[in-house]
């Protein structure tokens, strides 16, 4: 049987969640992707080219660009007849709606998979990331999210999936979307950039945490940040890195003024390099940093700034 | 309009974790345990809805060993007004736990459920959103901000691009993420009043719902661990390191 990814996309193409999410599943069957949404079509082309799929389905929502999830889950259980698996990217929408169609098709999901044994044995975090647990489901059909940052992304090129067009899943009477606020930034995205510079409390103020965006434009990377920056309102909290907020594993992550707390190396342990900037020596951080710079970040920001604008 | 919200017993956040020598599983004997953080902002959420005067009272529910009751009763003494405890001592998937509250839902009848988005034990964020589906109800998850109206409630969502906002129609389910509020401490006066108020114990069986897991779990590990690198004593040896030795820059 097939296997079904509801896969975010913008307008263009997919994410590259939904791609490393095709390319964890690939070895299992033929993989049909399902867009929903505004301009699901426009992004369509984009996705059969993806390697390894084999179809996509495109349920055009005109109207919303963020169709009513009570809506896609029926949708989506009313489709589940054809595949063995149903997934999708471990993103804020997929969070949001597998397990509701797992409720539907009484199936306990399987969140966060980030290895794949065989079609019902799959590896995944628990605590935080802190230990990893190998589970084996007794459930014919299989709901899974998929943990991007442990899978590399399938190629955006090389397929050649045919595409189909179903009927939207519609307005819902259970709940109406109002409107989205997030700044458009011109930064790569955070959980598929390949450089990520994140700031901490240490920062301060929005006013310095912009230290942080003028070393991440130094070097083309993406912004993070910790709980508590977050929460002291210095970035927004899509920036937020950790166990409840995005999991990341770029070539190289760079944590300036932030002491490492459990649940925030849950989000970025996996990086290739890690360097760990903080004034002070014992900061738990310093002990997963390849390379560690103990000082001020006051100065050492600016300085590290200047010296990576030089060629 | 009664408020209905959930305590799960997990391991305190502050404890460093220990996999158990035989794989089976996560060292849980001895160690701190604390009422999931997630868990704390909807029961304090709950408090505040009736201080507003938009709830009437507030149910909270925990399902787990019969020492769940200590969870239940921080609750009670942070505001909420009774307790239900479904005692089972295996585990209890976020699939078995979505159908013992939707048992409790049928027979309490609340206009609003709050859960906190994840577990901090299991990490899996599913429980709200698989309740929503067996209820046929609308969900708001990963909430930052709930805004009662009448009918229906706004909610503000924490999403990958930013924030979201949508109306749900009550009664609904809510999850909560960490910027919805900061939970009180229980004062002393209220931890004493919290030991009158009542528990109801209720087992899986007493509610319909089968607690069978369906996931075996074959083994559990410790991830990889990562060793320290090394101290840069300048900005230059930093920058000649990641241009010269790790070739990432
Ligand atoms: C349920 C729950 C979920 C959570 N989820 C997350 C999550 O997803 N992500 C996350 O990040 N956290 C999460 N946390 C919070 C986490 O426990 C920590 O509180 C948080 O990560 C701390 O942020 P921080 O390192 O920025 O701040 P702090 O721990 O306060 O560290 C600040 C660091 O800055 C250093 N410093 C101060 N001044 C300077 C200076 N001038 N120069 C250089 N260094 C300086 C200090 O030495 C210190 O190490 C969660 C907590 C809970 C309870």
């Amino acid at each position: 049987m097939s296997i079904l990814i509801v896969a975010d996309h913008d307008g263009t193409g997919l994410s590259q969640p939904s791609r490393s999410a095709v390319a964890a599943l690939a070895g299992l069957g033929p993989i049909h992707l399902l867009l929903t949404g505004a301009n699901a079509a426009a992004a369509a082309p984009a996705a059969a080219a993806v390697s390894g799929v084999e179809a996509v389905l495109v349920a055009e929502d005109a109207a919303t660009a963020v169709p009513a999830v009570e809506a896609v889950a029926a949708m989506v259980v009313g489709m589940a007849g054809n595949y063995s698996h149903i997934a999708a990217p471990a993103s804020a929408a997929g969070k949001n709606l597998m397990p509701r169609v797992a409720a539907l098709l009484d199936v306990q999901q399987i969140s966060e998979v980030a290895g794949v044994i065989d079609a019902d044995t799959f590896v995944r975090p628990i605590y935080a990331g802190n230990a990893l647990a190998t589970v084996k489901t007794s459930d014919a059909k299989k709901v899974l999210t998929i943990r991007a940052a442990s899978f590399d992304a399938a190629p955006a090129t090389g397929g050649a999936a045919r595409i189909e067009t179903i009927a939207a899943s519609g307005a819902s009477p259970l709940s109406t979307f109002l409107g989205s606020e997030g700044v458009k930034s011109e930064r790569p995205d955070l959980t598929s950039a390949r450089i990520v510079v994140s700031g901490g409390r240490a920062l301060g103020s929005s006013e310095n945490f912009h230290l942080i965006d003028a070393l991440a434009d130094t070097l083309g990377a993406a912004v993070g940040a910790s709980r508590a920056a977050v929460d002291s309102g210095y970035a927004p909290n899509d920036h937020q890195v950790g166990q409840t907020g995005k999991i990341v594993a770029p070539e190289l992550y760079i944590a300036v003024g932030i002491s490492g707390a459990i649940q925030h190396l849950a989000g970025m342990k996996d990086s290739k390099f890690i360097v760990a900037i903080n004034k002070d020596e014992e900061a738990p951080i310093f002990q997963v940093a390849d390379y560690g710079l103990v000082g001020d970040l006051f100065a050492l920001v600016p300085e590290l700034t200047a010296a990576l604008a030089k060629p | 309009m009664k408020v209905l919200v959930t305590a799960k017993r997990v391991v305190d956040y502050n404890v460093k974790i220990r996999v158990k020598a035989d794989h089976t599983g996560v060292e849980t004997a001895n160690v701190k345990m604390s009422v999931n953080p997630f868990d704390e902002i909807a029961i304090e959420e709950a408090v505040r809805l009736k201080e507003k005067g938009a709830a009437t009272e507030i149910i909270v529910v925990s399902a787990g060993p019969a020492a769940a009751s200590e969870q239940i009763r921080t609750a009670l003494a942070m505001g909420a007004d009774r307790g239900i405890l479904v005692q089972h001592d295996g585990v209890l998937e976020p699939l078995v736990v979505a159908k013992l509250l939707a048992a409790i839902i049928a027979k309490e009848a609340p206009g609003l459920v709050i859960l906190g988005k994840q577990a901090i034990d299991d990490d899996m964020n599913a429980t709200g959103q698989m309740l929503a589906g067996l209820l046929g109800w609308a969900q708001g998850t990963f909430a930052s901000k709930i805004e009662m109206k009448g009918e229906t409630a706004v909610v503000t969502r924490e999403v990958d691009g930013g924030l979201e906002t949508v109306e749900v129609k009550l009664p609904a389910i809510i999850t909560t993420d960490l910027r919805l509020n900061e939970p009180r401490y229980a004062s002393l006066p209220n931890i004493m009043k919290a030991r009158k108020k009542t528990i109801d114990t209720m087992t899986p069986a007493d509610l319909g719902v089968d607690p069978t897991p369906r996931l075996t779990v074959l083994k559990v590990e410790e991830p990889p661990t990562r060793k320290a690198g090394v101290k840069v004593g300048s900005v230059q040896e930093l920058v000649e390191k990641l241009r010269g030795e790790a070739k990432v820059i």
